[in-house]
Parts: C-alpha cells; structure tokens; sequence
C-alpha cells in the first residue's frame, strides 16, 4: 500500500477502526462492517450468558476483521489486567485496547490507574493500545511505558460532541513516536475527516456509526472522510491568512 | 458442591472439572475465557483443574462493545 498503517508492526488495512457496541442487530452489525472497510473492530468482554446462541464474532470472523478486545467497564488497573488476561485467553490475542475510566457520569480515563495498567500490561507482553484523555504529557508518559498505540478522546464516550481541543490533539500528534488513533467523540464524517487532517493516524469509533439512523450509510461515510483527511492531511493544507489573496493573474489586466 | 458461577449460587457434582462446567454452561459459545478465585485459567488446563467447594468462577466471551 501506498500510505500503509502500521501497529507494532502489523499492517491494517483501513485506518478506521470499528466499534462494535451499540449496534441494534448483528446484521446492522454485519452490513456496517462491510460498508466501513474496517480491518479491525473492538469487542467487550462479558459474563458468557447461557441463553445466547449467536456471537459477535460469528460476524467479525466471517468478515475478516481483526477483533480488538477491551477492557471497557474497568475502574483499576488491577480489573483492566484481568480482564486484558482474559481476553486474551479468550480471542487469542495479545493485543487490547485499555479502557480505564473513572466514573460513569464522563466516563473519562482515570491517568493514574490508566498509566499504571499500562506498565503492567507492557511488563506482561500485551501489545496496549490505549484509550486516554487528550492531555499530551500523559499521551507522552504511556508511550515511555510502551503502548503501542495512543488514543486520545475527541470528547466523552458516545457524546457525538466531535474534537474539543484540537490543539491538544496537534501536540499529541507531534511528538508521538508510536501511532495516534482518535477515539471517542465523534458524532459525524468531518469529525472523522478533521481527525485526520489534524495529523491522527487513524480513528475509532462506534457510537457514530452504530447509533446512526442508518448505520451502514454513515459507516461508508466514514470511510470515505477518513480517506479524504489522510489525503488532505498527506498533501499540505495552505496556511490561513487575515487576507485575502487572488488565485487569478494579477498582471495582464485589459483595460476596460 | 456448591460454587458461584458468574455470580451465581451453583451446586456441581464433587470432583466436576473446569473444562465441564465450561462446556455445560457455554456450550455454543465461541471464544470463551475463565478465571477462578480471580486468575485466569488458562484453555489447555480446563481439564486438569478439579474445583472445589466454595470457588468463585467467571467465564467471559466477547460481546459488542465500544
């Protein structure tokens, strides 16, 4: 690929990356998967419910998409290392995205337990990606703790409120030395677009597309926003100017 | 005996191992993990591990989620 994105070394082949909570069905699921492109979608991990017959991965596995297990629901580094354990116990994979949250009011990270999870799943072989506020020091402290991927919220989980502090979200992006994936926060496509044109690597989301009131549409709408803020962020955008500045010859004039 | 399974109260027959329960409680389930008393089991060993009275079980699978 031309422009590939890369994880601790693994290639994807989109740089959308799916949620899958929210969605009313698993064929919704199914047909957002498909119109998104996403090479890879996060899951939970649940008490297994003995009166349910289908999975979430039934639709994930037959589409191919790589499956990204979460500890979404911890409020301690301990249950974050648990449950990571478990998922990957589970689906097989040392890869999680590290969700720790403080409350269920913001559902914002809690840095402290976030950072300490972090170094715990680092020690442990886990390959973290990790969901974290967009506060660039703390951005830099996981990536010296050896997250692979850092994912700074646009705004509040399953907010739509889009990208509060793009400035935050700059710094971030310019000293990182691992990717940066924007996750949470984004209500529509050019929040997505603007993610990427800011310089993110990638975006997550879930509730955009899920909760939407057609779901697949808004997914290949993503998609195609993504793609356009990856372009427009790869070729330079013109600086803002106070003025403005002719795009004609100035030089040549008839005289009328 | 009597253990809790995913928070609930269960009785199993003395000397059940990890690897019935799981196939009793989840038999269709794809992608299933287990913890006892708070560390995980890993799949290889379900078999081997014999529990006991009063144990506190967890199996997960994935779910949607964010």
């Amino acid at each position: 690929m031309d422009d590939p994105f890369i994880i601790a070394g693994q290639e994807l082949g989109s740089r959308l990356i799916l949620g899958t909570g929210g969605a009313p069905s698993p064929q919704v699921l199914d047909e957002a998967v498909v119109a998104s492109g996403t090479a890879m979608c996060t899951v939970a991990m649940r008490r297994v419910d003995p009166g349910t017959s289908g999975s979430v991965l039934d639709v994930l596995v037959a589409r191919g998409v790589r499956v990204l297990p979460n500890t979404a629901g911890c409020r301690t580094a301990r249950e974050a290392l648990l449950t990571a354990r478990l998922g990957r116990e589970a689906l097989e994979t040392p890869w999680v995205k590290l969700e720790v949250v403080a409350d269920d009011e913001t559902l914002l990270p809690d840095p402290v337990e976030l950072l300490d999870a972090t170094e715990s799943l680092v020690g442990d072989g886990f390959t973290v990606l990790v969901y974290t506020n967009d506060d660039p020091i703390l951005a830099r402290r996981l990536q010296q703790a050896g997250c692979a991927a850092v994912m700074p919220l646009g705004a509040p989980i399953g907010s739509g409120l889009g990208i509060l502090n793009p400035h935050n979200i700059e710094l971030i992006v310019a000293e990182a030395t691992v990717p940066v994936v924007l996750d949470a926060g984004i209500g529509t496509a050019s929040d997505a677009a603007l993610a990427m044109e800011l310089g993110c690597d990638a975006v997550l989301l879930a509730s955009a597309v899920t909760r939407a009131q057609e779901p697949a549409l808004m997914a290949a709408a993503m998609a195609d926003a993504v793609r356009a803020g990856r372009m427009a962020h790869r070729a330079g955008r013109i600086p803002r100017r106070e003025h403005a500045k002719a795009s004609s010859p100035t030089r040549g004039m008839a005289a009328l | 005996m009597t253990l809790t399974i995913n928070g609930e109260r269960v009785d199993l027959p003395d000397g059940s191992t990890l690897a019935e329960l799981v196939t009793s409680w989840a038999p269709a389930v794809r992608g299933v993990a287990a913890a006892v008393d708070g560390a995980v089991v890993p799949r290889g060993t379900w078999t081997q591990v014999a529990l006991c009275e009063g144990q506190q079980v967890e199996l997960l699978t994935a779910v949607q989620g964010g």
